[in-house]
């Protein structure tokens, strides 16, 4: 396996215990209280599910930016990461505006344990959905001039496990009520 | 290394202190004054602290492994050198975040090593305040370092080993330090997380570890030694591999089982994860739980004492020469079966009920990691000082600092075993208080423990003089004094920049020590047949 691939794939290894602790942790938590159902159901489910959405399709330009640096062509690799930094912005943006709608309604991170859980666990994803984007516009702005290509597959590798622990989040968070 | 050494001074001078309070209470302690009860807990939180994270880790991972694994596997340099240098600036930045804890208003974390809450998320019980947040970050910072490092150790010695050489040719060390890497990257996000929970119990107003409120301060112990029990492997195994690399070079034999060896650290590592309950018995677990921990506490006790077995067999029938390193490498073998055994009593729960928290534990766990850590960097040390700084120690200081610290080690802690087991408790400011723990044997024996630690403390003072005057004045070494096999030996000492002027092409194992009907009783991997 090519090093860059390799170092990605440890990366992602040892980030994946991490949130692994966290909703373990979580999960143990929400058998013990039944209380944590009706905190659940304040939060926003079609919000929630309106960002999945986003976060999922924005994986699908990164597959294809990564196939188009396959082919040698990083110009238009380049044009589809950009369309996933886009959907990253939308989720950050959407996810600002509910936050503050429900720290407004007075759910903030010291309410209780069920929304200690949810400031941790859905802020902890968005720093890696900001730390994303802001490493893909590097790769873009490399990938442009046809440097780097390879890392087009690094970080379309990173992308997809924020994705997928975006997976874990939204049911375990929003819809298990 | 050199920064894990200095803080090495930092962690042993904290031990002084709290042991001459322990010894001879309420005296004023010569280079510290008068140990106040937040003076003492502060210094032992942060005394195992920085023995476990900035020494132990630091030393035996990070420096022998970026030292180590590309010279042992024949390549130029790690495969990603500026996360290399990176990692090393988190890491200075963690030691000097954790000196700044000891600063802030309140003073240091002193919630124990452990960080048990309510004690550390809660600021009226340990008092510390600040001291505890900047701590975490601390914590925090030094893991990601490591994380980093072992991104690279593990990939470079995946993808850069030199021409020929398979993985049944690498030597022991560099295999112990990447498994030791895996456990830890596969152990220490729980802990990552618990971390991130326990800041903001202390700093957001959340409840995580708040039973009044919903948390659970059992779900922090869980978190921390599914992390903590994994790390005693972490630092283990690397000690371990140390260890064969001498005793082979030193009795001038074929490691005895290699891949047996290199097997049943794989199969440490992956019980390593099945333990952590054990120091849960006395926490209200269910039963059966600890029944199930303690059986595969003693399972693991399996493995760890085949390689012990294995150096053993090693070591037998082959023509030994007692160097400095040698003796080092007995000493581990030595110190560390009496950690294993008196492990054997803690990992049962029944025993571990009475004992638990004792100063019995204590000694238990210096045996381990005493071995582990000091011994180990010391083997590591006085064995590749000759490759990497050209020049080599003088053996009769090294055998005097040796066997004052063997000696001073063991006198230190067999005392504290009796003690624990007539009662003396861990985390006790002040024995006066209580009648029964100072008969004249029981302070006998903690004043004989602490004067123990003191004439251990100096004689590193020893090896300090040793290592900085061989660094000048030292022999001059010459490319493989000690007649190895493995590939380091074969380029000059100290190594040039890249390593080989041309990668070496390895055909045969490490250890073909005394191939019959051989010239030489060694065989360098790169030498062809």
């Amino acid at each position: 396996m090519p090093t860059g691939r390799l170092a990605v794939w440890w990366i992602i290894a040892s980030e994946i215990v991490i949130f692994g602790g966290l909703l373990a942790s979580y999960v143990m938590y929400r058998l013990a209280h039944d209380a944590f159902a009706e905190q659940a159901a304040h939060t926003n489910t079609w919000i929630g599910a309106f960002n999945t959405f986003v976060l999922l399709t924005s994986s699908l330009s990164a597959v294809l930016a990564h196939q188009a640096a396959d082919a040698g062509d990083g110009p238009k690799a380049a044009r589809l990461l950009q369309y996933t930094m886009g959907g990253g912005l939308i989720f950050i943006t959407v996810k600002a505006f509910e936050w503050t709608s429900e720290i407004q309604h007075g759910f903030t991170i010291a309410s209780n344990t069920f929304w200690s859980f949810y400031y941790t666990a859905a802020g902890i994803h968005a720093a890696h959905v900001i730390a994303g984007v802001v490493i893909m516009g590097f790769v873009a702005n490399t990938a442009r001039r046809n440097l780097e290509l390879q890392r087009v597959e690094l970080i379309g590798l990173y992308w997809h496990f924020v994705d997928i622990v975006w997976i874990f989040l939204f049911p375990l968070l929003y819809i298990a009520k | 290394m050199f920064t894990g050494m200095a803080l090495a001074i930092v962690g042993g001078f904290f031990s002084y202190v709290f042991r001459m309070q322990m010894a001879f209470p309420g005296m004023n302690v010569p280079g510290w004054g008068l140990v106040t009860p937040a003076d003492y807990n502060m210094l032992v939180t942060n005394h195992g602290a920085i023995m476990i994270f900035w020494v132990a880790m630091p030393v035996l991972i990070a420096a022998f492994g970026n030292y180590l694994i590309p010279l042992m596997i024949g390549a130029d340099d790690m495969v990603f050198p500026k996360i290399n240098r990176l990692s090393y600036q988190i890491f200075l930045l963690s030691a000097v975040v954790l000196f700044v804890s000891f600063f802030v208003d309140g003073g240091g974390s002193a919630g124990a090593w452990t960080m048990y809450p309510p004690l550390m998320s809660k600021d009226e019980y340990s008092l510390t305040g600040t001291g505890s947040s900047v701590f975490l970050v601390a914590i925090a910072l030094e893991f990601v370092a490591f994380l980093l490092g072992g991104i690279n150790f593990v990939t470079t010695a995946m993808n850069a080993r030199a021409p020929g050489m398979r993985y049944q040719d690498i030597p022991i060390v560099v295999w112990m330090i990447v498994i030791a890497t895996v456990v830890f990257m596969a152990s220490v996000g729980p802990l990552v997380a618990g971390a991130i929970m326990m800041l903001f119990d202390q700093q957001l107003g959340t409840a995580f570890f708040d039973p009044n409120r919903g948390g659970d301060p059992i779900l922090w112990q869980h978190l921390f030694w599914f992390f903590g029990h994994p790390e005693v492997y972490v630092v283990l195994l690397p000690a371990t591999g140390i260890t064969a690399e001498i005793i082979t070079v030193f009795s001038r034999k074929k490691l005895f089982a290699y891949m047996t060896v290199v097997n049943t650290a794989i199969a440490t590592g992956i019980l390593s994860f099945l333990v952590w309950a054990h120091h849960q018995f006395v926490a209200g677990i269910d039963p059966r739980m600890a029944n199930i921990f303690t059986v595969t506490t003693l399972i693991i006790s399996i493995p760890v004492a085949e390689m012990m077995f294995v150096y053993i067999a090693t070591l037998y029938g082959g023509s030994i020469t007692l160097a400095t390193p040698m003796l080092w490498a007995l000493g581990f073998i030595f110190t560390f079966l009496i950690g294993g055994v008196t492990g054997i009593f803690l990992g049962a729960s029944g025993a571990d009920i009475y004992l638990h928290d004792t100063y019995f534990v204590l000694a238990h766990f210096h045996y381990t990691f005493f071995p582990i850590a000091i011994i180990g960097a010391f083997a590591g040390i006085t064995f590749w000082f000759p490759k990497m700084f050209g020049r080599h120690m003088n053996e009769t200081l090294g055998k005097i600092h040796f066997w004052g610290t063997f000696f001073g080690f063991n006198e230190l802690f067999i005392p504290l075993f009796i003690t624990g087991v007539l009662g003396d408790h861990r985390r006790i400011f002040d024995y006066s208080n209580f009648p029964e723990l100072t008969t004249p044997m029981m302070d006998g024996m903690r004043q004989f423990a602490t004067i123990s630690l003191i004439v251990m403390l100096g004689f590193q003072l020893v090896f300090l003089y040793n290592f900085l005057t061989s660094l000048v004045w030292g022999r001059k070494a010459e490319k493989n004094p000690w007649l190895a096999n493995t590939l380091e030996w074969t380029t000059d000492s100290p190594p040039p920049h890249g390593n080989w002027p041309e990668l070496p092409t390895v055909y045969r194992g490490p250890y073909e020590y005394s191939v019959p009907d051989r010239k030489d009783d060694f065989w360098p991997q790169n030498v062809p047949s």
